[in-house]
């Protein structure tokens, strides 16, 4: 059998997750007070500060980084109950989530002691938050072609250029930034490194851009002449083609991708139980059911192989492009199913919810490596290339 | 450990060359004997009845390996039986096959429609409403179901005496039979994939590999998901303690198998060009049986409905429904 498929055999979460789960529903019922389904079904992109902080003073941001870095020491399994209970209720989870999800880890596994002394204990107390510096206007799938340039000077590095579709940099204290710091572009991979990049410093300038939804989480970031310190570098100067994959492999393995539409399924599942007429949409609701059961087994099939130490890059890439499918789906067949009755009274949540995400449901397979991109990585993963 | 050992009979017993004979109409007894004499009918029947008393998780690896080898024999249904009837009952000697269905019709005649291997089936199992029954192959009228190499019949008995009833869980028919052939269907989907994949990696054209065209990689990467989404449904089926499996994990591991294998099967032949679709050439052999076992035992819609009915009765949220289903 393929190597490939053989990674995805059926596995259970322990049960000692099934506790801490309660306790994650509690603390969302008593804590917090779900706004509109629309609202929530901003999901991950739901920003709100008071929120993380809330998470971060009961000990649940940055679960799986060190006790002593002031983490949890959780397993991926437990990371995996927490997130899956937060988005399904649709909670605001964006201030902490990059840094909660790869930006933290990666200080965890490649920074200094003293960078993880100094970062980790800030992102666990839900302080500061992390953004991602990858993208640039000209280097989107082809990220290994970034212009932005690092060069050396005196005690420290002199920054210059851009990033772009940097979620929530407006709001956040730091970018991690995979930029050029030796070499021509024609290198490609090598030469590549990543900086911490305080966002409060001298030269940095934040300038959000407004979607077709009407919210601004995306940003444009520039880059003049930025001085930043020695001990911005994160890992080793040239490693960051190496590191920025293994951040990658962060962001792509978590359960998120399979949720993004899921608060919209519920509330249109709410409706029909109130309204009694869901008997027409029966197969639609099972197959969507039957499709998310499939890749909750896929995605804690993927968990069991983190906590096994293992970084599943090309499974995680496929988990990805089949649930980022299914995301996208939902919003096209409640879509159909709201527009099979002209005459039909709407719930204004529903509509106003269905309409959001299918604006923005294109975006599921862009984010995180287009579709493209991530079935040639399959295909790789598959001894194609 | 039941799986390798049924593996090598598979490879050495069950090659493409006694499928297509038996196919065509030769006799299945050597390969059912081989089956049989190696206990693997039993492997559901409990150990005080000189069975393997097998848990359902070790099931699934041994019904995949009947999917991925094509067996022409109901010898997944056989052992499924045996989970299905009281335990002590004695089951008849012989082919036996699970009929997806019963009915009467006013003369009290027995119609069980499109039955898998209702052409060369000795025995047929039916739920007959709440109660299990026994139906003899020979007595039955045999409609063949007009399809290609198909061992598919629909059967009629105008005795309603030929019903003999069984001890056991008539209820726990339709989620075995749908789980069983989730079963199947992941090895034969399984098993195409790989057959499609090794075809890419040798066919050249244009100077180089088929599969190293970006648009035979990118249907190559959706295969993949599809096969690997359909085979974990169908596992997870055979994930408790019963003895037989549970109708909502049963219901969604045949919808979602059935949904992967027509575009499994298409992508398939999409891939292999014409040869594909020649009699010589054994991806046939599998993906005739991926259209029908989609079909076999209720396809998707059938079983998306009734998990469907089951979240709207419901109060809970989809999220629970799927974590407890």
């Amino acid at each position: 059998m393929s190597e490939l498929l053989s990674a995805f055999r059926y596995a259970a979460l322990p049960a000692s997750t099934q506790q801490f789960r309660a306790e994650v529903r509690e603390f969302l019922r008593t804590s917090w007070q779900p706004p509109s389904p629309q609202l929530r079904a901003r999901s991950w992109m739901g920003f709100d500060a008071g929120f993380s902080r809330k998470l971060a003073a009961r000990g649940w941001v940055g679960v799986t980084l060190p006790q002593e870095y002031g983490g949890a020491s959780m397993d991926a399994f437990s990371r995996f109950v927490l997130v899956e209970e937060m988005l399904a209720a649709g909670a605001p989870v964006a201030a902490h989530w990059i840094a909660d999800r790869q930006s933290g880890p990666l200080i965890n596994k490649f920074g200094t002691e003293a960078q993880r002394r100094f970062y980790l204990p800030q992102i666990c107390a839900g302080e500061v938050f992390f953004c991602i510096g990858m993208s640039e206007p000209n280097a989107g799938s082809d990220l290994a072609s970034v212009g932005t340039r690092a060069v050396k000077v005196d005690g420290g590095w002199k920054l210059n250029g851009r990033k772009v579709w940097t979620t929530s940099a407006q709001h956040c204290r730091y970018m991690i930034a995979l930029v050029r710091s030796s070499g021509e572009p024609a290198d490609r991979q090598k030469g590549l490194s990543q900086f911490i990049v305080d966002l409060k410093l001298p030269g940095v300038t934040v300038r959000p851009i407004h979607d077709l939804a009407g919210d601004a989480h995306f940003n444009e970031v520039f880059f003049d002449d930025v001085l930043l310190a020695d001990d911005a570098l994160i890992g080793q100067e040239g490693s960051g083609w190496a590191q920025v994959n293994a951040e990658l492999a962060f962001e792509r393995s978590g359960p998120e991708r399979i949720y993004s539409s899921i608060v919209l399924l519920e509330h249109w599942i709410g409706c029909l139980r109130r309204g009694g007429n869901g008997a027409i949409h029966c197969e639609t609701i099972g197959r969507l059911a039957t499709h998310l059961a499939t890749l909750r087994h896929m995605s804690i099939a993927l968990t069991t192989r983190l906590v096994a130490g293992e970084s599943p890059v090309v499974e995680a890439a496929l988990v990805k492009d089949i649930g980022t499918s299914f995301e996208q789906e939902i919003p096209t067949l409640i879509a159909a199913a709201v527009a099979a009755d002209p005459a039909a009274d709407l719930d204004a949540d529903l509509l106003a919810t269905v309409f959001y995400l299918t604006q923005v449901a294109p975006t599921f397979s862009l984010r995180g490596g287009t579709r493209e991109i991530l079935r040639g990585m399959i295909a790789r993963g598959l001894g194609l290339r | 450990m039941f799986a390798e050992a049924i593996e090598d009979i598979l490879r050495d017993h069950c090659t493409p060359a006694v499928v297509r004979a038996i196919e065509a109409g030769g006799s299945p007894a050597a390969l059912w004997d081989t089956l049989a004499s190696a206990g693997f009918l039993e492997l559901l029947a409990p150990e005080s009845s000189g069975g393997a008393g097998l848990p359902l998780a070790e099931l699934f690896p041994v019904f995949a390996l009947f999917g991925r080898y094509a067996v022409p024999v109901p010898v997944a249904q056989s052992i499924a039986a045996r989970a299905l009837v009281g335990e002590g009952v004695q089951l008849p000697a012989g082919l036996l096959t699970i009929a997806p269905a019963l009915q009467r019709d006013a003369a009290g005649g027995i119609r069980c429609p499109l039955v898998p291997f209702g052409a060369i089936a000795d025995v047929v199992l039916a739920a007959d409403g709440q109660r299990l029954v026994l139906l003899p192959g020979a007595q039955a009228q045999h409609t063949p179901s007009g399809i290609a190499h198909s061992q598919l019949a629909s059967l009629y008995w105008s005795d309603p005496a030929a019903a003999e009833p069984m001890a056991g869980d008539a209820a726990a028919l339709a989620p075995m039979a749908a789980a069983m052939q989730a079963a199947l269907l992941a090895g034969a989907l399984t098993r195409v994939f790989e057959m499609t994949l090794q075809y890419c990696n040798e066919r050249s054209q244009f100077g180089k590999s088929l599969g190293r065209f970006q648009a035979v990689q990118h249907q190559l990467s959706v295969m993949a998901e599809q096969v690997a989404a359909a085979s974990i449904a169908a596992e997870a089926a055979f994930q408790d303690e019963g003895r037989t499996p549970r109708l909502l994990p049963a219901a969604m591991a045949k919808a979602r198998a059935s949904e992967a294998a027509p575009g499994v099967a298409n992508t398939a032949h999409a891939l292999h060009g014409a040869i594909g679709v020649t009699e010589e050439d054994d991806l046939q052999l599998f993906t005739r049986r991926l259209h029908e076992g989609r079909m076999a035992y209720g396809g998707e819609s059938y079983w998306n409905r009734l998990v469907g009915e089951s979240v709207l009765a419901g109060t809970v949220s989809l999220v629970e429904f799927v974590r407890a289903a």
